[in-house]
This record gives structure tokens, sequence and C-alpha cells, in this order.
């Protein structure tokens, strides 16, 4: 039987070092980077946040440089403004935070399926909403301890920089193929909203 | 003679290591991969849903634009439409029935490259997508995280209409247009057992 070479065994125990069994605790509320990218992986690990963001960032594109760029200031401003406002002590009950986001899925991911030619103060407010309803949502979800300005701005500035990848990536669309793809998106995101509504008339609040 | 190195003991231990059992806890919130997962596998779990949805996309290939993109748009929305009424208790009669009629119809259009106008499409479509949708709304089992559930339910639905459109690209080749329609024939064969099996 052949020795095994050095590089082998050095490959070998690298291998072995990096497939150890150990356990990956993702939602951790304090991922041990510090409290700002406490915000990231809270936001970037939340589908009710980042879902909507992407479909109004896409919609917020298709609908031109002017519009993208309203709401690239208003959304993050404001989802700062209401993280504020509950880390001062702003309740909100979950259930109607539940049943505000079912239906901002639902109306933002209408709007980008239907590809609706909507005012830019429209679509707005409907960002202003969003970010109300989840920049409330997020502050409450997290434990108290680990709530900080750094974790809120870790989130608005996740919210900046998807939001601008998102309107960034259908302001130049002009294939009809993938305008499509973008309203398909709209529709699944709506279908979801729909979903989620239907559940909270039957089971109550649904995700914080 | 120089002996030529065998890096087969080695491969074997690093296979020996990838075989070691650990459990990936990543996203342990009790339930939540729970609910993607059975989302996702919601609508592939009957073949049914299945044949009527890949017969959606590959009529919709067949019919041409504005069928093919205005299918994909609309369909998860009617469905999910269907999926609230069953979530929130509506009474819907005989939507066994509707559904392995979904298959036989969307089944015979496929065969035949039935070309209505495109309301008649939609409208058919749709009234089918609701029943569809209908069924997995009030199957739903509670403990389940909506959200996710809801996502992996939307997405396996999207996927399959994907599916079926994909395969139904065929339809430019004159072999293709026979391969969609033997496909037709065998989609309504199947959605005729299963009107038997609900009518039994």
């Amino acid at each position: 039987m052949s020795r095994p070479t050095q590089r082998g065994l050095v490959y070998t125990a690298i291998a072995m070092a990096t497939l150890a069994p150990t356990s990956a605790q993702a939602h951790l509320t304090a991922t041990g980077m510090g409290p700002f990218y406490d915000g990231i992986s809270h936001f970037s690990l939340s589908p009710e946040d980042f879902l909507p963001v992407i479909a109004l960032g896409f919609l917020a594109g298709l609908r031109g440089t002017r519009t993208a760029r309203a709401l690239l200031a208003i959304l993050p401003l404001i989802w700062f403004v209401a993280g504020l406002l509950t880390m001062q002590g702003l309740v909100v009950p979950n259930v109607v935070l539940s049943s505000a986001t079912a239906l901002l899925f639902l109306v933002i991911g209408g709007l980008l399926a239907a590809n609706a030619k909507a005012p830019l103060v429209l679509i707005a407010a409907v960002g202003a909403t969003l970010a109300i309803v989840r920049g409330i949502a997020d502050l409450t979800g997290i434990a108290e301890s680990s709530t900080s300005l750094l974790t809120l701005m870790g989130m608005c500035a996740s919210v900046f920089t998807i939001f601008a990848l998102a309107a960034s990536a259908t302001l130049s669309l002009e294939r009809l193929w993938l305008i499509v793809a973008a309203r398909v998106c709209g529709s699944w995101v709506a279908a979801v909203g729909l979903l989620l509504a239907g559940w909270i008339l039957r089971y109550g609040a649904a995700i914080g | 003679m120089r002996e030529k190195k065998k890096p087969v003991p080695i491969a074997l231990l690093a296979v020996l290591v990838l075989l070691l059992p650990a459990e990936a806890t990543a996203h342990i919130v009790k339930g939540e991969a729970i609910g993607f997962v059975s989302g996702l596998e919601h609508p592939i779990s009957g073949l049914d849903h299945i044949i009527a949805m890949v017969a959606v996309g590959l009529w919709g290939a067949q019919l041409g634009a504005p069928a093919i993109w205005l299918l994909p748009v609309t369909f998860p929305l009617i469905m999910a439409c269907g999926g609230f009424l069953g979530l929130i208790g509506v009474p819907l009669p005989g939507s066994e029935i509707a559904i392995a009629l979904s298959g036989v119809c969307l089944g015979a259009a496929v065969l035949s490259e039935f070309r209505p106008p495109l309301w008649i499409a939609a409208v058919l479509v749709g009234m089918f997508g609701l029943f569809h949708g209908y069924a997995h709304g009030a199957e739903l089992p509670p403990g389940q995280n909506a959200l996710l559930y809801s996502m992996g339910f939307v997405l396996a639905t999207g996927l399959l209409h994907v599916t079926g459109i994909t395969i139904g690209l065929v339809h430019r080749w004159h072999c293709g247009r026979l391969f969609l329609r033997g496909m037709g024939a065998a989609i309504m064969c199947g959605g005729i057992y299963f009107l038997r099996a609900a009518l039994a």
C-alpha cells in the first residue's frame, strides 16, 4: 500500500477541519460581529423585509430614474425614523404589523405585476408605509439587549443597498422578457401577500 | 523503476470525512425550515396538480405571445386567490372534480392545439387555478411559518409553470409539436384517471 504524500495529508487535514460538524447558528440575534452587522444580518435573513424592498426596487426602476432616486432617499430615512421611534418606546400590536406587511406585499407585488404607470406620489407613499411598518416591526422583533443605533443603521444601510441594486437592475431593461421576468416576480410577491393575509385571518398574527 | 503514487487512501479518507453524519442546524428558528420545505413540497405532492400546472405552461407555449407571458404573471395570483378562499374557510364544493377536470381539459387543449381568444384561455386557466389554489389553502397545516410556507408554495407553483413553458419551447420544431401533442394526450389520460377517482 502506498504512503500518503505530505501535500495529501495537508489537504486532508484542511478538509477535516472545514467539514468538522459544528452548529451554524445563523439566526442568533447577535452575530458576534457587532451591532452594525447584527442589523445587516437581521435584514438579510428576514424575507418579510428584503422581499418587498426588492419588489419596490424593481417597480421604481421600471418607473424611471426620478422615482428610483426619490425612493432611494425616502425608504432608508423613514425606516430609520420608525426604528428610532420604536427604540423610544413606540409599541404597535403584532397582528397590525403582520396584516400591514401582508397588505404591502399584495400592493407592491400587484403594482409590479401589472407594471402599473403609477405616479411618483403613490409609489412614494407605498414606500413610506413599508418603511414605517417594517422599521417598527424590525425593532420590535429584536431583543432589547441587542438593540442599538448601530443595529438600526445596519438595517437602513441594507435597505439602501438592496433597493439601489434592485432599482438599478430594472432601470435599463429594454428586452421584453426581462421586464416580464420582473413582473412575474411581482406576481409571486403579491401571491405570497394574499396567502399571508388568508393565514392571518385564519390563525392570527403570522410574522413579526 | 519509480513507483507511481496512488492518492486513493487520501481520497478515501476525504470521502469518509464527508460522510460523517452531522446535523446542519443553520436556521434553527423552530418551524421555519419546515415551513418553507412544506410549502415547496405542497404543489408537487399530488400528480393531479403537477400535470395541470405543467399543462398550463405547455399550452401557453403553444399559444405564443402574449399568452406565454400573461399566464405565468396572472396564474400565481389567481391560484393565491383560491388559496386565500380555502384558508378563510369559504366553501367551494366539487374542487376535487374540478381539479381532475383541469387535467382533462388542459390536456385536450394541448393535444388539439386549441387556440381560443386570449380571454377565453385566461378565464379557463384562471378558473382551474382557483380550484387548485383552493385545495392547497384548505389543506394547509397549522403551526408552520406562514411567510416561508407561502414563499415555498408560490415558488414551486411558478417553477412548475416555467418547466411547462420551457418544455413547450420545442413547439418551434415539427417533431417538437408532435411531442407536445403527445404530452397533451398523456395529461388528458391522467386527468381522466383522476376524474374517475374523484367521482368514485
